[in-house]
């Protein structure tokens, strides 16, 4: 089981795109890039869930890691996802109330 | 329906719990009355609980396997995931803060059990100091029935 994740610049914004299943296994390599990423200075992100399979509460650590640890750099972190799936974790967490989602890139990136 | 029984050991390494969501998705999908979406939330638990199970044997530092059994029968799918771990108090889970809260961003773990509870329609965790069994179970509905 792999895990892509794919990174392109969108104006102000960097684009995450993710692929595939996020679980314990997967989640590590996530955290990392996304650590990453903020590193190297980029910190208005846009993770697109898009291409997930599955995404478990590990899935969300990372993700809420992610947005705390951009906050903390006057940045910020939303996600693009429209899957009744994903959404649901996200639901069922109470996690829609802390992360902007959008339907698609496009919306996100030009959402401010 | 006849009651089937699969068991499933794996070792308590992160790589396997994928193997667990597959076996659960291949015994739940010979459970036509089952609808996808329900399948799905069943999986989601089941990986919740096997991650914890996981980590309960890394703090034990414990070579034993985790166990799963699946049972299908007229009521539903259920699945059973014991482990050999410390063992935790089920009823003294810490709370998060409200989502409307800014310390809600310093917790990025503890809502594997919330979201069990959240995704299936029985769960029963029984723990003490020599491991946790945590029972889930979907049961068949109306709505699941297909024509």
């Amino acid at each position: 089981m792999d895990l892509g994740l794919d990174v392109k610049e969108q104006g102000k914004y960097t684009v995450l795109s993710v692929r595939g299943e996020v679980d314990v296994y997967t989640a590590p390599k996530f955290r990392e890039r996304l650590i990453e990423l903020v590193t190297e200075g980029k910190h208005q992100i846009v993770v697109d869930l898009e291409g997930v399979d599955f995404l478990d509460s590990t899935g969300l650590g990372v993700l809420v890691g992610g947005l705390k640890r951009l906050r903390s750099h006057d940045g910020d972190l939303v996600l693009v996802c429209t899957q009744s799936r994903i959404l649901k974790v996200f639901e069922f967490t109470g996690l829609t109330k802390v992360f902007a989602i959008h339907a698609s890139v496009e919306e996100a990136t030009s959402s401010s | 329906m006849a009651v089937e029984d699969v068991a499933l050991e794996i070792p308590a390494r992160a790589e396997f719990v994928a193997l667990a969501r597959l076996v659960v998705s291949a015994m739940a999908a010979t459970d036509i009355q089952l609808a996808d979406e329900r399948v799905d939330d069943l999986k989601l638990a089941v990986s919740e609980a096997c991650t914890n199970a996981i980590e309960a044997h890394g703090a034990a530092e414990t070579d034993e396997r985790v166990r799963l059994m699946c049972r299908a029968d007229d009521r539903g799918l259920e699945v059973r995931i014991e482990d050999q771990g410390p063992g935790f108090d089920p009823g003294r889970l810490p709370d998060h803060p409200p989502v409307t809260d800014p310390d809600r961003l310093k917790f990025e773990r503890g809502l594997g059990i919330p979201l069990i509870r959240a995704l299936v329609d029985e769960v029963e965790i029984t723990s003490s100091q020599s491991g946790t069994a945590v029972r889930l179970v979907m049961l068949h509905t109306t709505d699941d029935i297909v024509d």
